[in-house]
């Protein structure tokens, strides 16, 4: 590893004065939490949280041909999209294999955003712009572009105390996007989010994050909103069953055994990968990304091996922590297929103690409808 | 943020209390380690009562939603008690962690080992180093 110096958002002073605990992150000091995991869990749950999400990549590529280049380089159909609509899909490498997950932004028919994980941004820079290259205007705009996530049941009512722009966007459907000027600040506002809550993500100029970050604090706290860090965004993600790179995919998986195989579409025009995909895909798999819960006395993490009955190691722990809402603890994991069916009892090696553990239905949380527009 | 550390308490580097008493050793981790793990959700003993423990050995394992630590005996001695209500609510280590959140007591081999433990200012400083 590099010591380069750890990068900071153009939040690092409001996270301080929330009295915010730092980690390294994908070569940033982010923010784990501020009250406390588990607190902060709930308030996206029940109300609403905040999150500082500046370290992820934004990618923009512009011209008539972007859109020949997007759609060549992930899994998804992009053709399926309008302008204002996101998508959320793999980039694979030639081998099939996951290089990111990634949402792709259709602007326009000419002018296309891609957002990825912090962690692969150097990464997923130099792909795009390669594949860029001759072709259309490719530009990293991670430098200059913040991003805030504003998730809960209650983010469309911080949104509305705002003003008119902000009660507007409740009309915004999922996975759609529009610009908006919001405490002032021009920005654009997207329905997604990383949480399994309702919400929205929100990018806007570095420099005019802290406007926008406090407008959206002092409008939210009378609500129950609070600030969340990344071990909230960790455990919310988790309960939700969506995949962290890094943990639960990367260039030793492919999306199908990853749980991901609906946003492959093999009936696209040629992709990236798509040759061997279409092998894997005819193939039977060798292991499933399931969900489990830990029955016994144990915590299931990152890199703990998966043990069958007898005790002969099957498969590896991917993510797992504590579900704050669930209530239970929780862990994804690779299986081998005949072990994945929902009720199939396995131990978890935690540090040499084997934990009993039960394969279950994903996503382990999921939020109710009501009241909420999709 | 500031907690008071007990003056009548000895200290771990990996943050540990031990509480002499005539005939045992009370052990604990302190409000540091606490503010550090955050919400804790387990506590696991891999010792019993009877069992033999020295210095710098681990007995168990604390959980918080985020992340695992050991925990370290600090003195050499047998096991004479173990915090049994930590098995169902772990959370008396984030409300008490010198009192209800103790984690188990040793009756050690040596009545004076807690005397080359660090005493509370050495501690604090300790802390205000690794912060």
């Amino acid at each position: 590893m590099i010591d380069a110096p750890l990068r900071r958002t153009s939040l690092y002073a409001e996270h301080v004065a929330l009295g915010a605990r730092f980690v390294p992150f994908a070569g940033w000091e982010m923010p784990v939490q501020y009250a406390g995991v588990v607190e902060e869990h709930r308030a996206v749950r029940g109300a609403a949280g905040i999150f500082d999400v500046s370290h992820m990549g934004e990618l923009r590529l512009r011209g008539q041909y972007s859109k020949l280049v997007v759609d060549y380089l992930v899994t998804n159909d992009t053709k399926r999209l309008s302008d204002g609509q996101a998508l959320y899909t793999c980039a694979c490498n030639e081998q099939g294999m996951i290089l990111d997950d990634l949402i792709v932004y259709r602007r326009a028919e000419d002018d296309w955003l891609v957002v990825c994980n912090g962690s692969n941004r150097a990464k997923m820079s130099a792909h795009f712009g390669q594949a860029a290259k001759d072709h259309c205007d490719f530009e990293d705009e991670s430098e200059r572009t913040a991003l805030l996530a504003l998730q809960g049941p209650r983010a469309f009512e911080v949104l509305a105390r705002l003003g008119k722009e902000g009660q507007e966007l409740s009309t915004l459907k999922s996975f759609h996007f529009r610009d908006a000027t919001l405490a002032g600040v021009d920005c654009t506002v997207a329905r997604t989010g990383y949480t399994g809550e309702d919400g929205v993500e929100i990018f806007c100029e570095w420099d005019d994050a802290p406007q926008i970050w406090r407008a959206l604090i002092a409008s939210g706290i009378p609500l129950g909103l609070r600030p969340a860090g990344l071990g909230a965004r960790d455990t919310l993600r988790l309960e939700a069953r969506l995949a962290l790179y890094g943990n639960d995919i990367d260039e030793s998986t492919q999306p199908f055994e990853a749980g991901l195989g609906w946003v492959v579409r093999l009936d696209k025009g040629d992709f990236v990968g798509k040759a061997a995909l279409e092998r894997a895909r005819s193939l039977p798999p060798t292991r499933r990304l399931v969900g489990f819960e830990v029955v016994g006395r144990g915590i299931a993490r990152h890199g703990y091996p998966l043990r069958d009955l007898g005790g002969r190691e099957v498969g590896t722990c991917t993510s797992g922590s504590p579900g704050p809402t669930v209530g239970k603890n929780i862990g994804l994991g690779y299986l081998p297929p005949e072990m994945s069916q929902i009720g199939e009892r396995f131990l978890v090696d935690c540090r040499g103690k084997n934990v009993d553990a039960t394969v279950v239905p994903t996503p382990f949380y999921k939020r109710s409808r009501s009241g909420a527009k999709p | 943020m500031k907690t008071s550390t007990p003056a009548d308490l000895r200290y771990t580097k990996e943050h540990e209390w031990a509480r002499t008493s005539p005939e045992e050793v009370v052990v604990g981790i302190t409000a540091f380690a606490v503010e550090q793990l955050g919400d804790v959700t387990l506590v696991n003993f891999d010792v019993k009562p009877g069992d033999d423990l020295t210095t710098g050995k681990a007995f168990g394992t604390i959980e918080s939603v985020k992340t695992l630590s050991d925990l370290y005996a600090p003195v050499t001695g047998k096991v004479v008690r173990i915090n049994e209500a930590l098995a169902t609510t772990p959370e008396l280590v984030n409300e008490d962690c010198y009192g209800k959140g103790w984690m188990i007591a040793i009756a050690p081999a040596d009545g004076k080992a807690t005397e080359l433990l660090m005493d509370a200012p050495a501690y604090d400083a300790h802390v205000a180093a690794s912060e």
